[in-house]
């Protein structure tokens, strides 16, 4: 299959997936709550509970306002922010950077940790280093992200007074956030290197290229580890959810101006439009995440190259 | 003492803790000491009304923020401090061991029962039912929990209803998948092909044969949850999307008191310490419950 074909056909799922999302959206908000109950003043009286009705086009059959609803997200509209009047996709658009360049820089260095953490616990196996990256996988599953950010904001910017605590005013606000976020996810990334490259270091292919007289270093570099590695590219698909997930709390705990923190402000104001925005855009990014590690995966790994879909 | 030798001699210290018997005491250890924190944890959730010295709502400011007993001006009348508003941090951490239980006690149950169940008949019926199920799970991965919770409390506003849907309609799958991959390989067995053989029906066969081998991945599944739901909750909490406003959470304490952590470590501290002693035991105590069931399925988390 070639790669235009492959990438359509991941495009298409993904579409459907996202199509989806926004119908869930939809019907979550439309069906089972009432919208009137968000757009109206919590006083309103029953005529301007009509009008509001009116100028919605909430009184309009289900399905009409469905189909409304999904030709006007086509269009990247999604109503005005009831809180600044400005569009809900500009809102959002305005946010979404500082969102993108902690992701990066969060997934960058889990990466930066996990990988080597994870090749050094397998290599010497049973040390004291193994020991620690055990012992930093279980915490990194014990200890939540809001109190893993409170609690270097109390110790490196509060008691030691090296970074700022909140905001992304300068290159040192960066720090903090990004070592939060990209640690919640490195445990994840450190235990699939190990545990990959465990079972490999035991295969037949390693003890060949050990018995060819190999030196160690090129038999983990270039045999043991390319095969090591191919779980935890799949993995990464499933952190881009962690990420954006932990993205909403991070924020939210170092004040970061980010889409996280602009739809928490905003369900605070029952700003409802930039919610929904939010909320897609953010399954949007995960799917697009998700179709980059699905085609390298493919890419990578010769043998599922060869093979058609 | 140089770090070389100094990790030489932790390494054999290792070495000898692998020793048979001090391995035993380990693992004896390892299983008793979260076990014991696992069962504080539940009977001060059950007996939170009996336990709690006052009233975790009662507000009095002119107690507010008195350290724990230990610092110089604490008191034993507030063991563990009181809050910005004078609550008793110990009575408030209490009821949150409540809410945290109370949501693991439904949600654990109820997702594990319908993921099982949707798992069994993916598995056995594969077709149609089981690709319309991956592709829910693809929706789910694409709309994280907290992202769904975001929506709910927009429009219904906070509630321990909510967090109970969210954190179900988010674990069942975790379950669904495991069990589907066990009906997949157990379908083929002789054992079922023997049964299949003398003409039993399909009731029969997922009844007595399918679903006692998968009770085992489930209990794994299960304990391993116990601690994901707990950071759920807390984290949902923390947002101020989780349970409602005003009820003592371990979560939604460590919100309130997080602007002042550096006048009154205690507001967020104790709630904090709750959260990752509970955590780490629960998985302590998943891992050795998968361990002592089936070590098979190590892959599972």
């Amino acid at each position: 299959m070639t790669f235009l074909r492959l990438l359509s056909f991941r495009l298409v799922a993904g579409a459907s997936v996202v199509f989806t999302v926004v119908t869930v959206v939809f019907f979550v908000s439309r069906v089972i709550g009432n919208p009137v109950s968000y757009l109206a003043p919590v006083d309103a009286t029953t005529e301007e509970i009509e009008r509001i009705e009116e100028a919605y086009g909430l009184k309009r059959p289900l399905l009409v306002q469905y189909r409304d609803f999904l030709w006007d997200a086509a269009r990247l509209d999604m109503g005005r922010s009831f809180r600044t009047g400005r569009p809900a996709v500009e809102e959002v658009k305005d946010r979404a950077g500082k969102t993108v360049q902690l992701g990066v820089l969060a997934l960058a260095f889990s990466l930066g940790l996990g990988i080597p953490l994870g090749i050094v616990a397998a290599i010497r196996r049973g040390s004291l280093l193994d020991l620690l990256a055990r012992l930093m996988a279980l915490l990194g599953q014990a200890v939540p992200g809001f109190l893993l950010g409170l609690l270097l904001i109390f110790f490196f910017a509060v008691r030691l007074d090296w970074f700022p605590t909140g905001g992304a005013a300068e290159w040192k606000s960066y720090i903090l956030p990004t070592i939060t976020l990209g640690t919640l996810t490195s445990a994840g990334i450190m235990r699939f290197t190990r545990s990959g490259l465990l079972e490999v270091l035991g295969s037949d292919f390693v003890r060949t290229a050990r018995a060819k007289g190999l030196h160690e270093r090129t038999v983990i570099w270039r045999h043991a580890l390319r095969h090591a590695l191919l779980p935890v590219v799949t993995l990464l698909g499933i952190q881009a959810g962690r990420l954006i997930a932990g993205s909403v709390i991070i924020e939210t705990v170092f004040a970061w101006p980010g889409l996280g923190r602009l739809i928490i402000g905003a369900i605070q104001s029952s700003d409802y439009p930039v919610v929904q925005t939010g909320i897609i855009l953010f399954s949007i990014s995960i799917v697009v995440a998700n179709i980059i590690v699905d085609l390298s995966y493919r890419y990578i790994d010769p043998r599922i190259r060869a093979e058609s879909l | 003492m140089t770090v070389a030798s100094e990790s030489a001699t932790l390494e054999s210290a290792l070495r000898q803790a692998r020793l048979p018997g001090v391995r035993h005491f380990r693992r004896t250890l390892g299983l008793v000491v979260p076990g014991g924190i696992l069962a504080l944890f539940v009977f001060t959730g059950i007996f939170a009304p009996l336990l709690a010295l006052q009233d975790p709502r009662e507000v009095v400011l002119v107690e507010r923020l008195q350290p724990p007993v230990w610092q110089s001006r604490g008191s034993w009348s507030h063991p563990l401090g009181t809050d910005q508003l004078g609550r008793d941090i110990l009575s408030r951490t209490v009821y949150g061991a409540r809410v945290s239980l109370l949501v693991v006690a439904v949600t654990v149950p109820l997702s594990a029962a319908f993921g099982s169940l949707v798992g069994i008949l993916a598995g056995w019926r594969l077709g149609l039912f089981d690709k319309l199920m991956m592709r829910v799970v693809d929706v789910q991965l694409a709309m994280p929990a907290i992202l769904f919770a975001v929506l709910l409390a927009a429009i219904f506003g906070p509630s321990l209803r909510n967090v109970i849907l969210i954190i179900v309609v988010w674990t069942w799958s975790a379950y669904a998948r495991v069990v589907r991959a066990e009906v997949l390989s157990l379908r083929e067995r002789e054992f079922v092909l023997a049964a299949r053989s003398y003409g039993a029906g399909t009731l029969w066969l997922l009844a007595r044969h399918i679903l006692p081998n998968v009770l085992n991945p489930i209990l794994i599944v299960a304990s391993l949850e116990v601690a994901s739901v707990i950071l759920i909750e807390a984290s949902l909490s923390f947002l101020g999307v989780g349970v409602s406003l005003g009820t003592p959470s371990w979560g939604s304490m460590v919100s309130e008191g997080r602007h002042l952590l550096t006048t009154a470590w205690w507001l967020v501290g104790v709630p904090a310490a709750a959260i990752v002693l509970v955590s780490l035991s629960g998985n302590l105590f998943g891992d050795w419950v998968r361990d002592a069931l089936d070590p098979r399925l190590r892959h599972v988390r």
